[in-house]
């Protein structure tokens, strides 16, 4: 472990592979993580997709900010606050819709879709010096908002680095959902899960990458899956269920040697893929699949579409509020709620031009991946929450994150690879990035996790 | 799209669900009156607070599904995710993991209590009626309490001269809210 410069208070929670039970349970560090973290870095507020014409909007968060994004009259994609410039109500109060301006409840002042102020009644009442086109005086713009290849990611930050350069290689995780549409196109499609946990927000993404526990914590379901006899009547989306709980049940040296973990600068990691199935939403056996790669031939070439399919990945990680399973057409946001309170909106995506077929398997894969009611999902919730509650004792005061601690090895895009899959390097590689933005308001390369 | 008859096992889209208008009440299958639905509703109901997940799997069609659309009004499971959507073999998955004792889910397990009301035959034809029915379902696990309520489509069909559930799906209220993992089948 190399020694930083000392920055700030934050090293006192770090020890060489472990980490003080602190970080996850008190509300003063979580409130400076709204101020230090989601303040500051590119957080990803949605699809552009779900904003396709002009008028259309899409409420979300960042980190615990109401903000909206919009299509404006110009076909631009917007990110503003959700707030009045009046006296500060929330403005738009619905999920998603179309509207030609948007009007707050309360005394009617209305704004452009681009939050500038339009109208305001009574307005003979204010001082002399009021003026709509004051700047001031609208649903203020987010300093910062970047459109990459579709994907939306916002900063409240005036300055620092941009998107680009903070997802550094992780672009090729977006790339790689997007290269796998035939028509070089995605759209968010099928729905929306929202699942919530009494957890800190940390702990979802420490899971995410976590080839240690679906063995052990997934077991009822991988023993289920086993036991289950395939003569059974299913359409289909039961086939997929089952053969994604039965691939959790590979054995302990399979997880370990055979899957990888790569890591990022800015907190940022994924795991490669675990899965050699017949019947899978990215299954190179099933004929779904056959005619969807013969549709990425025909629109991409042989070789093209060789190098897109054999980019296999599983979750990969973007700090510190997205992650994306690119092969799965899968997409969880990650909104902190309070210290101990999380809530994950997760989206499927079409990738334009495969199958029907193909999405309607995705479907099936999201429902038993990131379903509320999921045979597996359900043990991770039970763990996040069992987390909190055993993180409320001081008999344990220092947690290891240390599994492969100090083998890390090289990664050739500046990165650094676990010695193998079940490294925890990506959960140290994240608290890295924390007390870099902790400390600093920016990942600076700080290495005191790790 | 053309005006194509959907097969039987199709899914219920709202519209066709919705109580048939300005037509004669069709036969009714002899043991499948208002009456005995409901005892077979509040059965149903009984066998899940009691835990016998295995004797209501029974209840059902041998290629039957169950469904828990994530939004109000969901037109199919099939383009847009379900909170919980198995066919039969998903199902005999999930009550076979419903007896597992390393479901940490279920470590304690869920206590819970149902009502079953105003219970109306939808649809009744020479197979089987379909009935809508409401519900209060209380789940107790670990210190704290949820109530689920919502309303319920079931399927009922004579097979082997018993009731059988052919398919069911359940409304929530709040099929759209955050919701904390689901384990109990409503
Ligand atoms: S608070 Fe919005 S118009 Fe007054
Ligand atoms: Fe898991």
């Amino acid at each position: 472990m190399s020694q930083e410069p000392t920055t700030g208070d934050f090293a006192r929670f770090f020890k060489p592979g472990r980490v003080h039970r602190q970080l996850y349970t008190d509300p003063a560090i979580f409130e400076l993580e709204m101020e230090r973290i989601f303040s500051a870095a590119w957080i990803y507020v949605g699809h552009e997709s779900q904003v396709k014409k002009p008028g259309d909007y899409f409420s979300s968060l960042i980190g615990r900010r109401p903000v909206v994004m919009t299509r404006d009259t110009d076909g631009t994609v917007r990110v503003i606050h959700n707030q009045c410039a009046h006296r500060g109500a929330l403005v738009v109060a619905t999920e998603h819709g179309n509207a030609p301006e948007f009007t707050c409840c309360y005394h009617g002042w209305t704004y452009h879709l681009d939050g500038r102020l339009k109208a305001v009644p009574l307005n003979h009442g204010y001082p002399r010096d009021f003026d709509l086109s004051n700047p001031k005086m609208a649903m203020q713009p987010i300093a910062r908002v970047t459109n990459y290849r579709g994907f939306v990611f916002a900063s409240l930050a005036s300055d620092g680095p941009s998107l680009e350069e903070s997802l550094g290689h992780m672009t090729t995780s977006l790339d790689d959902m997007i290269d796998r549409a035939p028509d070089g196109e995605i759209e968010a499609a099928g729905g929306v899960f929202k699942h919530a946990y009494d957890g800190n927000w940390k702990v979802y993404f420490e899971n995410l990458c976590d080839a240690a526990h679906p063995l052990f914590a997934h077991r009822s379901s991988i023993e289920a899956s086993q036991a289950q006899s395939d003569d059974v009547h299913s359409d289909g989306s039961g086939e997929i269920a089952i053969r994604q709980m039965r691939q959790n049940g590979a054995p302990y040296s399979f997880w370990e040697s055979q899957v990888g973990i790569w890591t990022y600068p800015n907190g940022h990691s994924y795991l490669g893929d675990y899965h050699d199935d017949s019947k899978l939403v990215a299954a190179l056996k099933d004929p779904v699949f056959r005619d969807y790669i013969a549709a990425l031939e025909k629109k991409k070439g042989k070789a093209e579409t060789k190098r897109i399919l054999e980019v296999r990945r599983w979750n990969s990680n973007i700090y510190p509020n997205v992650s994306l399973m690119s092969q799965f057409q899968q997409l969880r946001v990650v909104h902190p709620i309070a210290v101990n309170r999380t809530v994950v909106h997760t989206y499927n995506f079409r990738l334009k031009g495969a199958p029907e077929q193909m999405f309607r398997n995705t479907i099936s894969f999201a429902n038993i991946v990131n379903g509320t009611g999921s045979l597996v999902l359900t043990d991770d919730l039970e763990i996040y929450n069992r987390i909190d509650m055993g993180l409320s004792s001081e008999g344990a005061e220092w947690l290891q994150i240390g599994r492969g601690y100090q083998s890390d090895l090289p990664d050739q895009h500046g990165g650094r690879k676990g010695v193998n899959s079940t490294s925890e390097v990506y959960i140290r590689n994240m608290l890295d990035a924390w007390q870099g933005y902790m400390s600093n308001g920016h990942a600076a390369p700080v290495r005191a996790a790790s | 799209m053309a005006k194509k008859r959907k097969p039987k096992t199709s899914l219920p889209s709202p519209r066709r669900s919705a109580p048939p208008r300005s037509r004669a009440t069709r036969a009714t299958p002899l043991s499948l009156d208002l009456h005995r639905c409901e005892q077979f509703l509040q059965q149903e109901a009984r066998l899940l607070d009691e835990g016998k997940f295995g004797d209501w799997l029974a209840l059902f069609t041998a290629d039957a599904w169950y469904w828990v659309p994530s939004e109000p009004g969901q037109d199919n499971p099939h383009d847009t995710v379900s909170l919980i959507y198995d066919d039969r073999r998903l199902l005999e998955t999930r009550v076979r993991r419903l007896a597992s004792p390393r479901m940490y889910s279920q470590e304690p397990r869920s206590r819970t209590s149902r009502m079953v009301g105003s219970v109306t035959i939808e649809d009744t034809d020479r197979t089987g009626v379909t009935l809508r029915s409401k519900f209060l379902m209380i789940e107790y696990r670990r210190n704290s309490q949820r109530l689920f309520g919502g309303t319920a489509l079931h399927r009922l069909v004579m097979a082997g001269g018993a009731i059988r559930i052919a398919w069911k799906r359940v409304d929530l209220v709040n099929c759209d809210a955050p919701l904390d993992g689901i384990t109990q089948p409503f």
